[in-house]
């Protein structure tokens, strides 16, 4: 083993007490940034499953729709318009809506209906776990999701309830469909949702526009802001991008998520500092001694940096081992914290980086030191 | 003639600064050769400590020169003057400054590792530096399990195991009693004399004076009288 390397790892396990309150900043520092970013991750993507799975090549919405929960409306006739040009296969009408669901007891709560043209398979519900998709076109059919059931008063398929005075049955189940705003996603037929949101026949949220083969979207696109009016036509890619923005940045939720992973940043860079720094203090003679005896500055900036990336090295593991028990822990829960690889290798980046920076402040005093102290201890 | 290994012309050091001033040397002129053992000397606070550092490159002089085995001292810079103790300089301190964590061999190889010499030949190198100062049995005990002679045999071991021709010590058997300060003081003048070193010796023992070939008296930062005996018998 190279010599500067045990001079770091026995400075290190000198002090177990110091590197026991070095370990557990530089976890609990890391485990708050992990969180922080895996719920703007798990954010991120809760804002955009509904796009996520609806199948469209372009969207057509009215100007100005910040986010898919946005509820303006397009004219009926911009369909037909859509249809008329080259290119386009279909332009399946979607409505979204809140609404309240009223249970057989009476009570009521609120829930966001999603309709979409059920033959043509804009956006159906997915993850079913009980009844099929096809049931959804009988009469007063919806999906819901199971997690939902205590919510909304119902024990599965066949329970009922009424929407706008309007009855509907639970005719399909589906699994995990949670919703970032905790209100219940109520699927069904297009029609049926504009019943029950309110929505004038032949009106839409959304036309999700599916493009005949070897079509070229560019092109499509110029041709359907030309003769559409009052509208934009987004890519899914682009419409995620713009309802994450919107959730994470307008709302403010994205500027909290970060001002927590800064402030865990700068917790865990001064406690390391501190500690490094205290460490290195104590080693002061160690490290004039080094000197005496000739070796180079750098010689001496190896030990501390070591030393420094071996607290990087077992904070981070421990952190990564706490941050796998919390992903695991929320995975069923509306808000699952995600952590992704590229997270992963960034917080591991951060850590280092974090070590180093303290390991400078240890530097900066070794390189005031006098060798001659040597001659005084 | 052979050059001497360390010249220092008209040396002066001005030590603290403001009102703490203090002249630790005013203008010292001294030069070590080969082969001999040389007794530094003189009361408390006569500048032995200060001179040694400056003969051993770790200090600068604030007037006068230093040639260290024929290179000029003038305008180096803190990591040339680690450069030079790295090839010329081996220390002992009084209080040893071992390395409390590391294994007496892996103290001894830190001056290898230092130097860039990080293999197998250098643990093999330093057990027989070791072996020189009579601890071949003592390789693998850390500080804490060595007596305080046995510490500083290995501080010696440390010392030469990167063959510096000039061996520098600040009352080396200072922590030591008679008969650990005569083992000491026996190694080094074996290491003087064997293998044509320079070796310097800050104490005011007087029961060092028979190890020594030669004896530099100081005084209030002055060399006040020299005294040069002939070849020691040992
Ligand atoms: N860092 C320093 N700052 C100011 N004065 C010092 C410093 N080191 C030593 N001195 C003074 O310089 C003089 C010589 O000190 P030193 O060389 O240590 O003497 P010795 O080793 O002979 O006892 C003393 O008067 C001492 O007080
Ligand atoms: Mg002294």
């Amino acid at each position: 083993m190279p010599l500067v390397f045990t001079l770091a790892f026995r400075n290190l396990f000198y002090d177990r007490l110091r590197l026991v309150a070095t370990i557990i900043g530089i976890v609990f520092s890391i485990v708050l940034v992990m969180i922080q970013m895996g719920l703007y991750f798990g954010f991120g993507r809760m804002v955009t499953t509904m796009i996520d799975h609806a199948s469209a090549d372009l969207w057509i919405m009215p100007k100005g729709t910040k986010c898919f929960e946005d509820p303006s409306l397009l004219e009926t006739r911009e369909r037909y318009r859509a249809l008329a040009i080259d290119g386009v296969a279909d332009a399946i009408p979607v409505v979204i809506g809140f609404a309240d669901w009223r249970m057989p007891t009476g009570a009521t709560t609120p829930v966001f209906v999603v309709g979409s043209d059920l033959r043509a398979g804009g956006l159906q519900p997915w993850n079913l776990v009980e009844g099929r998709i096809e049931a959804l076109s009988a009469p007063k059919a919806v999906a819901v999701d199971r997690s939902y059931f205590d919510r909304l008063g119902i024990s599965g398929l066949g329970a009922t309830a009424e929407i706008r005075q309007q009855l509907v049955r639970v005719a399909a189940v589906t699994d995990g469909i949670r919703s970032f705003t905790t209100t219940p996603f109520v699927f069904m037929d297009v029609d049926r949702a504009r019943a029950h949101t309110g929505v004038p026949n032949g009106k839409a949220t959304y036309f999700l526009v599916r493009l005949d083969p070897g079509a070229d979207r560019a092109a499509v696109r110029r041709q359907l802001l030309s003769r559409l009016s009052d509208v934009e036509v987004l890519t899914s890619a682009e419409f995620r991008e713009r309802s994450r923005t919107f959730w994470l940045f307008s709302t403010g939720a994205g500027a909290a998520l970060f001002a927590g992973a800064l402030l865990g940043i700068i917790v865990g860079t001064v406690i390391v500092a501190q500690t490094l720094y205290s460490s290195t203090k104590e080693h002061l003679p160690e490290f004039a001694t080094l000197r005496a005896i000739g070796s180079s500055s750098r010689y001496i900036y190896a030990v501390i940096v070591c030393q420094a990336l071996l607290n990087a090295v077992i904070g981070f593991s421990i952190a990564a081992l706490v941050g796998k028990a919390v992903v695991q822990l929320t995975a069923a829960t509306a808000l699952p914290i995600v952590i992704t690889q590229g997270l992963m290798i960034g917080l591991f980046a951060l850590t280092v980086a974090m070590c180093i920076a303290s390991a400078i402040a240890a530097i900066v005093q070794v390189t005031r030191i006098d060798p001659a102290m040597v001659f005084s201890r | 003639m052979t050059a001497s290994l360390i010249e220092a012309k008209g040396v002066a050091k001005v030590l603290g600064s403001g009102a703490g001033k203090v002249a630790a040397l005013k203008g010292v002129t001294l030069s070590l050769d080969g082969g001999e053992l040389t007794l530094l000397m003189g009361p408390s606070g006569s500048g032995k400590t200060t001179l040694l550092s400056i003969l051993g490159c770790m200090l600068t002089p604030t007037e006068g020169t230093i040639r260290i085995c024929g290179r000029s001292t003038a305008g180096a810079e803190p990591e040339d003057l680690a450069l030079l103790r790295r090839q010329h300089v081996g220390f002992v301190f009084q209080s040893f400054h071992l390395f409390p964590t590391l294994s007496a061999t892996d103290n001894v190889r830190l001056a290898l590792d230092v130097r860039g010499e990080r293999f197998r030949k250098a643990k093999v190198r330093a057990r027989e530096a070791l072996a020189k100062v009579g601890l071949a049995h003592k390789t693998k005990a850390f500080p804490r399990q060595l007596s305080g002679g046995e510490q500083q045999r290995v501080a010696i071991a440390r010392a030469i195991v990167g063959n510096p021709s000039i061996i520098l010590a600040d009352e080396p058997t200072a922590a030591l009693d008679g008969e650990n300060g005569r083992a000491i003081m026996e190694i080094l003048g074996g290491i003087a004399r064997e293998q044509r070193r320079a070796v310097l010796i800050v104490t005011h023992d007087p029961r060092l004076l028979p190890f020594a070939d030669r004896i530099v008296h100081i005084e209030d930062g002055r060399i006040v009288r020299e005294e040069r005996y002939g070849v020691k018998q040992s």
